[in-house]
C-alpha cells in the first residue's frame, strides 16, 4: 500500500523544495518593508537619493520574489502530489489557512508588486508609497497564514477525529488561529526574515563603501538597515526564547531533542552546550554543561522538571499498545459496527490511534504487532537527536552573531562613522550568509524535530504519503532538482551582475559606473 | 446556513475561483503561446511582454487560490486528482517555474540568445498548462482509473499516457485554441500597429478554430460518450463519503441535466455566439472584443460543468468511487467559515485588481518601452 523509498523520497523532495524556498522568502520578507522605508523617506524628505535607493533595493527583490513565487507553486502542489493521504485526512483544517493565504496576502503582494515595478509614472506618490506598504503587509500576512498552518501540525488544536468521513475536522476556528506556537513562531519568522533583509542590505552597502563607490547611497542603505536590523534581531532572539518556553509545554519530545535529554535532570535541568549525542547508547559524549539554564529557558521554573527520553519512550510504547487498540475498533467501525459499545470504546482509545499508526511502519497489519513491533516502534518514536541538537546550536550563534555585527554597525552608523572601519565593514559584508544558515538550521530543528510525525501524535509521517510509485517520485525529485539547479545560477549571476554594477543599473545617470554624458539625456 | 446549500455554494465558488483564473491567466497564457508567432522583432515581443508584465503575478494567483480552495473545501478532489494526475502536475509545476524568471529576466541581460532561450520558456511554458488542463477536462468526461480503500485512501491505476486518448486531445486544443483567442483579444486592446493587425488575424484565426472544436466536442460527446449518473445516495445535506452511493453509467453524452432544465442549452449556445462575435468584432480594430472572448472562455468551462454536475472526478474504475460535490467536501463549520471568508476577501480582491488595470490602462508602443527601458521587462 504505502512504500518506504515512496516516503523517503517525497520527504527528500519536500525537504529540499522547503529549504530552496525559504532561501528566498525571508529575503522577500525583510527588503520589501525595507522598501517602503526607504520610500517613505523619499515622499517625507523628497529627496530623490531615497527614491533610487527605493527603487534599486527594489530591482534585486524582484529577482528574489519571482523565485519565491516560483518555488511556492511547488510546496502547494506537492501536498496533493506527494502526501495525498494528509491532503485527504487533515485538508478540512489545514486547508483553511493556506486558502485564506492565497486570498488575502497573495493577491495583495502579486497584484501590488506589478504596481511598484510599473505604476512610477502613473501612481502619485502617495498612492505608490501605499503600494509599496502593501507588498510589505501581503508579504507578512502570508507569513501569517502560513505558520498558522505549520503550528497546527506541530500543536493540532481546535479539530477532532470524524469516523464517518475518515478525517481530522475543525471544531474551532479561533483555537486554530490563536494557537500559542502560532503566534511567537509568526513573530519569530517574521523578524527573522526582516534580520535576513537587514543584513542583505548591509552587507551590500558595506561592499559600495569599501570600494568607496556611490558613499552617499551606500552609507543611507547602511543607517536603516542597521537601526531596522537591530531592532529585529532583537525580537527575534527574544520570540525565540518565547518559543522555547512554548515548545517546553507542547512539544516535550522536541525539547529533548534539542538538549539530547536522554535522562530527565533534576530540576532545574542544565543547559547543554557541547555535546556528541548518542542515539544508540542513549547518552552524550563530551558534554559541556550550564546548570540551571535549561530548566528556566524551558520551564520558566526552579521545580518542574524537563522530561528526558527515558521517561518519553515508555510513555509512548503505552500509547502505542492503546493504539493498536483504537485501530482495531476503528476497523470493525468502517467494516459496519456501529454499536454503542463499539463506538464507545474506541472514544476512549481514540487519542491514541495516531501511536496505533506508528506502526503500519514496521509490520503489515497494525492489530497483529508483536511485542517487538511495539518496541522497535517506540524506540523510533523520537527524531534523530544530532541533527536536531546541532542545527539548533548553529541557529542561535548564527543569531549572536548577528546581533553582536548590529550593535557595532548601529554604534558606527549613529556617529556618521559608518566608513570609518574597514575592519567592520568586511565584518558585515560576510555577514552575508548568515540569517540563511540561521533560517534553515531553524525550519530543520522544527521539521526534523517534529518527525515521526506530520500532525503531531495523531498522523505519522509514514502514512501521510500517497500510494504511487518509485519511479513517479523519483522522476519528479529529478526533475525538480535539474530545474532548480538551473534557476539558482540564473538568479545568483542576475544578483551579482546587478550588485556588482549598483545604482549604476537603474540609468539615472547620478551614479558611479555611469559616464557624465549619460547625464543630459536622462 | 444548510450543509446542502453550502456544499452547492462551494462548488459555484471553485468555479468562480477557476473561471477567474482561466479570464485572467488565461490571456496571458494566450500571449504568451503567441510570442513567438506574432512577435516578430524583439521590440513586439518587449510590448507583447509589457502589455501582461504588471499582471501576470496577480492573474497567477488566481490558480494558486483555486488549488488552496480545493484543499480546503474538497480536500479528497484535491488528495485524489494530484496524487492520481502526479506526472501531469508535476509537467504544469515545471512549465508555471519556467514562466517565472522567463518574464522577469529576459530583458535583464541585452543577449539574443539569453532573450531567445527564455522567450521558448514563455512560450512552452504557456502551451503546456494550457493543453494539459484541457486534456485533464476531457478526462472528466470519460473518468479516470482510480479506487477508494475503507479508511479513504487513494489509488490510481494508470499511467501518464493514457490520459491523452482522443477525446481529451480535442479539448487540449479547444484549450489552446480558447487562450489564444483571449490573448489575441487581450492584444487588439493593448497594442497598436502592425502588432495590433497580426493580433487580430490571429484572434480570427483561433476564434473559428473554437467554434468548430467546440462543436465537434459536443458531437463526439453526443455521439460516443457514455456520461454518468447518481441511482442511489444518502440525503445530500447530511456527512458523506465517495463509498455511500450508487452511480451508473447510461448518461448519454453527458446531456442529462440539459434535459431536465433545457434553459441550460443557453449556456454553450452563449459560447458559440460568443466566439462569433469574438470573430466579428477582429474585423477592425475595436477595444471591445476583450468582452465576447471573455464571455466565450466563460461559458466554455461553464458547459463542463454544468454537464459534469455534481460529479467533480468521476472515477472510470468503479464508478461509485466518484467525487461528487455532495460527498467529497469539507465539514459544514469549514465550508462555512471558508464561505464566509470568501465572502468578504473576493470582492475586495477584484476591487483593487480592477484598481491596478485601470491604472495601467492604454496602450503599449513602443515609445512607452524605450521611456522606460530599465524598469520594463
Amino acid at each position: 500500500m504505502i512504500n518506504e523509498t515512496v516516503v523517503e523520497l517525497s520527504r527528500l523532495q519536500f525537504a529540499l523544495t522547503a529549504l530552496y524556498h525559504f532561501l528566498f522568502v525571508p529575503l522577500a520578507l525583510g527588503l520589501s518593508i525595507i522598501m517602503a522605508i526607504m520610500e517613505s523617506c523619499y515622499v517625507m524628505s523628497g529627496k530623490v537619493i531615497y527614491k533610487d535607493m527605493t527603487k534599486f533595493w527594489g530591482k534585486l527583490f524582484g529577482i528574489n520574489f519571482a523565485m519565491g513565487v516560483a518555488t511556492g507553486i511547488t510546496l502547494e502542489f506537492q501536498f496533493g502530489t506527494n502526501w495525498s493521504y494528509y491532503s485527504h485526512y487533515v485538508g478540512d483544517i489545514f486547508g483553511v489557512p493556506l486558502a485564506i493565504e492565497g486570498l488575502m496576502a497573495f493577491f495583495l503582494e502579486a497584484t501590488f508588486v506589478g504596481l511598484f515595478f510599473f505604476g512610477w509614472d502613473r501612481l502619485s506618490k502617495i498612492q505608490h508609497l501605499i503600494s509599496t506598504w502593501l507588498i510589505a503587509l501581503g508579504s507578512s500576512l502570508s507569513a501569517l497564514w502560513i505558520l498558522i498552518a505549520n503550528s497546527w501540525m506541530v500543536n493540532p488544536v481546535g479539530a477532532e477525529f470524524n469516523i464517518e468521513t475518515m478525517r481530522m475536522e475543525l471544531t474551532s476556528f479561533p483555537a486554530l488561529i490563536f494557537n500559542p506556537v502560532a503566534q511567537v513562531k509568526f513573530i519569530h519568522t517574521l523578524s527573522a526574515g526582516y534580520v535576513t533583509g537587514a543584513i542583505f542590505v548591509l552587507s551590500i552597502s558595506s561592499y559600495y563603501l569599501l570600494k568607496k563607490r556611490d558613499i552617499p547611497f551606500a552609507r543611507r542603505s547602511f543607517a536603516i538597515a542597521s537601526s531596522f536590523g537591530l531592532a529585529s534581531i532583537l525580537s527575534v532572539i527574544v520570540l525565540g526564547d518565547e518559543s522555547g518556553y512554548i515548545d517546553g509545554e507542547v512539544q516535550k519530545v522536541k525539547i529533548a531533542a534539542i538538549e539530547a535529554e536522554w535522562e530527565t535532570q533534576k530540576p532545574p535541568a542544565s543547559f547543554t552546550l557541547f555535546a556528541i549525542p548518542d542515539q544508540e547508547q542513549k547518552t552524550n559524549h563530551f558534554s559541556v554543561q550550564i546548570p540551571w539554564i535549561l530548566g528556566i529557558i524551558a520551564r520558566r521554573s526552579f521545580s518542574e522538571p524537563v522530561i528526558g527520553f527515558d521517561q518519553l519512550i515508555p510513555q509512548h510504547k503505552e500509547r502505542i499498545r492503546k493504539g493498536i487498540k483504537a485501530y482495531e475498533l476503528l476497523k470493525k467501525i468502517r467494516e459496519g459496527d456501529n454499536s454503542e459499545r463499539t463506538l464507545e470504546a474506541f472514544r476512549k482509545v481514540e487519542p491514541d490511534l495516531g501511536y496505533g499508526m506508528l506502526l503500519s511502519r514496521y509490520t503489515k497489519n497494525i492489530t497483529d504487532a508483536t511485542e517487538e513491533d511495539i518496541a522497535f516502534a517506540a524506540e523510533r518514536s523520537i527524531p534523530h537527536v544530532a541533527p536536531v541538537f546541532w542545527t539548533f546550536r548553529i541557529m542561535v550563534a548564527c543569531g549572536f552573531l548577528m546581533l553582536i555585527i548590529f550593535i557595532a554597525a548601529f554604534i558606527q552608523s549613529a556617529r556618521h562613522r559608518s566608513t570609518a572601519s574597514r575592519g567592520l565593514l568586511r565584518i558585515c559584508l560576510w555577514a552575508l550568509p548568515l540569517p540563511w544558515i540561521a533560517s534553515e538550521c531553524g525550519w530543520i530543528t522544527a521539521e526534523y524535530g517534529r518527525q515521526p510525525w506530520t500532525i503531531s501524535e495523531i498522523l505519522p509521517t509514514y502514512m501521510s504519503a500517497s500510494s504511487v510509485s518509485v519511479n513517479k517520485v523519483i522522476g519528479s525529485l529529478s526533475a525538480l532538482i535539474a530545474f532548480y539547479t538551473a534557476l539558482a545560477i540564473v538568479e545568483v549571476y542576475l544578483m551579482l551582475k546587478f550588485i556588482r554594477q549598483g545604482p549604476s543599473t537603474l540609468g539615472t545617470g547620478r551614479y558611479h559606473f555611469e559616464a557624465p554624458a549619460s547625464k543630459a539625456s536622462s | 446556513m444548510e450543509y446542502e446549500t453550502l456544499k452547492f455554494i462551494w462548488w459555484a465558488l471553485i468555479g468562480v475561483l477557476f473561471i477567474g483564473f482561466a479570464l485572467t491567466d488565461g490571456f496571458d497564457m494566450g500571449v504568451g503561446i503567441l510570442l513567438r508567432f506574432i512577435g516578430k522583432t524583439n521590440m513586439d515581443r518587449r510590448i507583447m511582454i509589457n502589455t501582461i508584465g504588471p499582471h501576470w503575478e496577480s492573474n497567477q494567483t488566481w490558480f494558486i487560490c483555486a488549488s488552496a480552495a480545493l484543499f480546503a473545501a474538497w480536500p479528497l478532489v484535491y488528495a485524489v486528482s494530484y496524487a492520481g494526475l502526479f506526472p501531469v502536475f508535476i509537467l504544469i509545476l515545471c512549465a508555471l517555474i519556467v514562466r517565472v524568471p522567463a518574464f522577469i529576466y529576459r530583458s535583464k541581460v541585452d543577449n539574443p540568445r539569453w532573450r531567445n532561450a527564455w522567450d521558448w520558456g514563455l512560450t512552452l511554458g504557456s502551451l503546456i498548462p494550457t493543453a494539459i488542463f484541457g486534456v485533464i477536462v476531457g478526462n472528466l468526461f470519460l473518468g479516470l482509473p482510480f479506487e477508494l480503500n475503507n479508511f479513504l485512501r487513494s489509488t490510481y491505476h494508470g499511467s501518464f499516457f493514457s490520459l491523452f486518448k482522443p477525446f481529451p486531445l480535442l479539448c487540449g486544443l479547444l484549450s489552446v485554441a480558447m487562450l489564444v483567442m483571449h490573448g489575441g483579444a487581450w492584444l487588439q486592446m493593448k497594442t497598436t500597429g502592425m502588432l495590433l493587425m497580426r493580433a487580430q488575424s490571429a484572434t480570427k484565426l483561433a476564434a473559428t478554430t473554437v467554434i468548430v472544436l467546440f462543436l465537434l466536442a459536443g458531437i463526439w460527446l453526443w455521439s460516443s460518450i457514455d456520461g454518468m449518473h447518481i441511482v442511489e445516495i444518502k440525503p445530500i445535506g447530511g456527512v458523506l463519503t465517495p463509498l455511500m452511493k450508487s452511480v451508473a453509467y447510461g448518461n448519454s453524452g453527458w446531456q442529462k441535466n440539459f434535459e431536465m432544465y433545457p434553459i441550460l442549452w443557453g449556456v454553450p449556445m452563449l459560447a458559440l455566439l460568443s466566439a462569433l462575435t469574438t470573430l466579428l468584432f477582429s474585423r477592425t480594430t475595436n477595444p471591445f472584443v476583450f468582452i465576447p472572448s471573455s464571455l466565450c472562455v466563460m461559458c466554455i468551462i461553464l458547459t463542463s460543468g454544468v454537464a459534469l454536475f455534481p460529479f467533480v472526478f468521476p472515477s472510470s474504475y468503479d464508478p461509485n468511487f466518484s467525487l461528487t460535490l455532495w460527498d467529497a467536501t469539507s465539514s459544514k463549520l469549514t465550508l462555512g467559515l471558508m464561505f464566509f471568508v470568501a465572502a468578504i476577501l473576493i470582492p475586495i480582491v477584484m476591487l483593487y485588481t480592477i484598481f491596478a488595470y485601470r491604472t495601467m490602462f492604454g496602450r503599449i508602443t513602443r515609445e512607452t518601452i524605450e521611456q522606460n527601458s530599465h524598469s520594463s521587462y
